[in-house]
């Protein structure tokens, strides 16, 4: 796999090499120049480290407070432990209904049906709009970029009043339909940006050898653009296991609940003394995103990059 | 290329269809359309259907009960009178063009300060992205309603240095201000754009200036910023339109009453108040239609704007 990575569109090539001949002439500054530039470079670092700092601390805050006694979250604005308290967790999780594993797997089975509808389904919009020629071509595309910009609160009504009717409320079909039918209009053009840049002379010779397109989109197009498919794995993933709108519309059962209603369920029950439970279950939450932060970081940047999305 | 950047060529270049598209034209119609089947039911059922449903709707008195029933223009000139919708629009609007401009301000600063090959680059940039990551979770609202709460980890802290800080998110004048913060907070994904669009300018017109002696100040007005302009056009379009539908954040953070004293009740929140709360869903839609409006109309006028201050260097 990482080996197709650099094949297509890989077209950040670093522009640092052809810039350097005609750069250090000034021999007489040259000195002072270098230790302006180092202290330059420590001025940068020092904002970057008090930047990042800021922003990083209040969640390494809640991760410390989620081990900490209760009591202690509303003093203690510090990062040292005294002890492992493990009850925030042991209690969060058990707090509502349903034991916290219950929504995760609510959540798992919604991310999953997710993924593999768009999966699915943009790619086979994609490689229409990026391969084939046929009647509307343009105009459809233009519709399909403007989706991207439709506001989501313009449908949901209608989509609501659709989906009770056919009794669907309190199923993950709502969550899930709209995927199979390529509604994210995202990653259908993440992916016509990426077949752009695989070489036409590859399908043409599979056609000359008598494939048809299905056979070139499954066996040419698809095994090279996995890059684009794992960007839009990630991407799905963390967007759907934040999804929280669409389960508090359409999930009110809490033997349905998703992890974000489930939590919101447990703000609103919780008293005064469960914020450390409240902040347990809350880091269980947010731990698969960073998982899927760590390890596709690469596919993350590179999908941001080149498409602009969220 | 951006789908932007993609719309805005499609509407400039109106010629003709070259040759070669017109003979290709009809050949894979067959194909094309079963691979586009699913994409195309989307379309249908789930997007344009249920806007023009939703239109219809806006022109009705709607409970989910009874059947629909045609009022003409009563939705919209009840919007009128309504004096909390006014109110969402203002904190709305507060709400995006303080925070879509704070947060673009902060990204391209940081995408400034870490390009050039900086030591650490892969490192701070993942310091700087993970939070817009987090940042639509509920999760990160809950903690957010700690933080800013009376007694949360902000006011701790400023006690330490002996200021009594307000209660952040129970006080009107500050709700709002809280919720922008996180807003802000999450500049990481406009500035990995940023990022990207810095890389693309050429090194040889920042040597062009150097030799004809300009700061780097001059540098930055004169090169960086037209070169960067399609891209902060491009982030200030997505983000303008996505922050007119932020949801999340106001929801848990207000409880989902849009409190204290409707400070934080975004026109979203109304609009899922009218709707799901009080299954209003006549006026509902007439308030999504009106959100589809508004952002029309802003867009509109980033496009048009762009022409005097983007700068295309094709």
């Amino acid at each position: 796999m990482t080996k197709l990575q650099t094949l297509p569109a890989a077209s950040d090539s670093s522009s640092g090499k052809d810039g350097k001949s005609p750069r250090r002439r000034e021999s007489p500054g040259s000195l002072a120049f270098s230790r302006s530039a180092r202290i330059k470079g420590l001025v940068k670092h020092a904002i970057l480290i008090i930047v990042g700092g800021v922003m990083i601390y209040p969640l390494l805050w809640m991760v410390v407070s989620s081990l900490r006694p209760n009591d202690l979250i509303f003093r203690e604005p510090g990062l040292w432990l005294e002890s492992l308290e493990m009850s925030n967790y042991t209690d969060g999780w058990s707090a509502l209904t349903h034991p916290f594993g219950h929504y995760m797997i609510n959540s798992a089975v919604v991310v999953l049906g997710s993924i593999l509808g768009n999966l699915i389904s943009c790619s086979m919009a994609a490689y229409a709009f990026a391969r084939l020629q046929f009647s509307g071509k343009k105009i459809f595309f233009g519709i399909m970029l403007l989706t991207i910009m439709l506001p989501f609160h313009v449908v949901i009504v209608p989509q609501y009043i659709l989906f009770s009717q056919i009794g669907w409320v309190n199923t993950f079909w709502p969550l899930i339909v709209p995927k199979l039918l390529a509604t994210d209009a995202f990653f259908v053009f993440l992916m016509v940006q990426f077949i752009r840049g695989i070489p036409k002379d590859l399908d043409e010779a599979a056609r000359i050898d008598g494939a048809g397109h299905p056979r070139i989109f499954l066996r040419v197009i698809l095994p090279l653009m996995v890059p684009a498919l794992a960007t839009t794995t990630i991407f799905t993933f963390i967007w759907t296991w934040n999804d929280f709108f669409g389960a508090l519309i359409y999930l009110t059962d809490p033997d349905m609940f998703t992890v974000p209603v489930a939590l919101r369920a447990f703000v609103d029950s919780q008293s005064a003394t469960s914020w450390g439970s409240l902040f347990a279950m809350s880091i269980v939450s947010l731990l698969p995103v960073f998982l899927v932060f760590l390890f596709g970081q690469r596919f993350l940047i590179k999908g941001i990059a080149t498409t602009g999305i969220k | 290329m951006s789908a932007i950047g993609e719309l805005s060529t499609m509407t400039r270049r109106k010629g003709p269809m070259s040759k070669e598209e017109k003979k290709a034209n009809g050949r894979d119609n067959k194909a094309a359309y079963v691979f586009l089947l699913p994409w195309l039911v989307g379309l249908v059922a789930i997007t344009v259907g249920p806007m023009l449903m939703s239109l219809y709707l806006s022109f009705t008195d709607y409970n989910l009960l009874q059947p629909p029933e045609w009022v003409g223009l009563d939705n919209f000139v009840r919007m009128f009178g309504d004096a909390r919708l006014h109110n969402s629009l203002r904190v709305t609007f507060t709400y995006v063009l303080v925070g879509v401009p704070l947060q673009l301000g902060v990204a391209l600063l940081i995408a400034l300060v870490l390009d050039k090959g900086l030591r650490g680059l892969p490192f701070y940039r993942s310091i700087f992205y993970l939070p817009s990551l987090l940042g639509g979770s509920v999760a990160v609202a809950i903690l957010w309603k700690q933080i800013f709460g009376t007694t949360g980890l902000v006011n701790q802290v400023l006690a330490m240095v002996g200021i009594e800080g307000p209660g952040w998110i129970s006080d009107p004048n500050t709700a709002l201000g809280s919720i922008i913060l996180l807003h802000v907070w999450t500049f990481g994904s406009p500035m990995i754009i940023f990022l990207a669009g810095l890389r693309q300018i050429p090194v040889m017109y920042y040597e062009a200036a150097k030799v004809d002696g300009a700061t780097t100040l001059q540098q930055f007005w004169r090169i960086t910023l037209p070169m960067l302009s399609p891209i902060i056009f491009f982030n200030l379009v997505l983000q303008i339109i996505g922050s007119f539908q932020s949801f999340t954040q106001a929801f848990i953070v207000s409880g989902g009453n849009g409190g204290p004293s409707d400070s934080t009740m975004f026109f979203t929140l109304y609009l899922y108040q009218k709707g799901f709360g009080q299954f209003d869903m006549g006026y509902a839609s007439a308030m999504a239609w009106f959100l589809l409006v508004i952002i029309g109309v802003f867009t509109a006028i980033n496009f048009i704007a762009s022409k005097y201050w983007v700068f295309y260097d094709d």
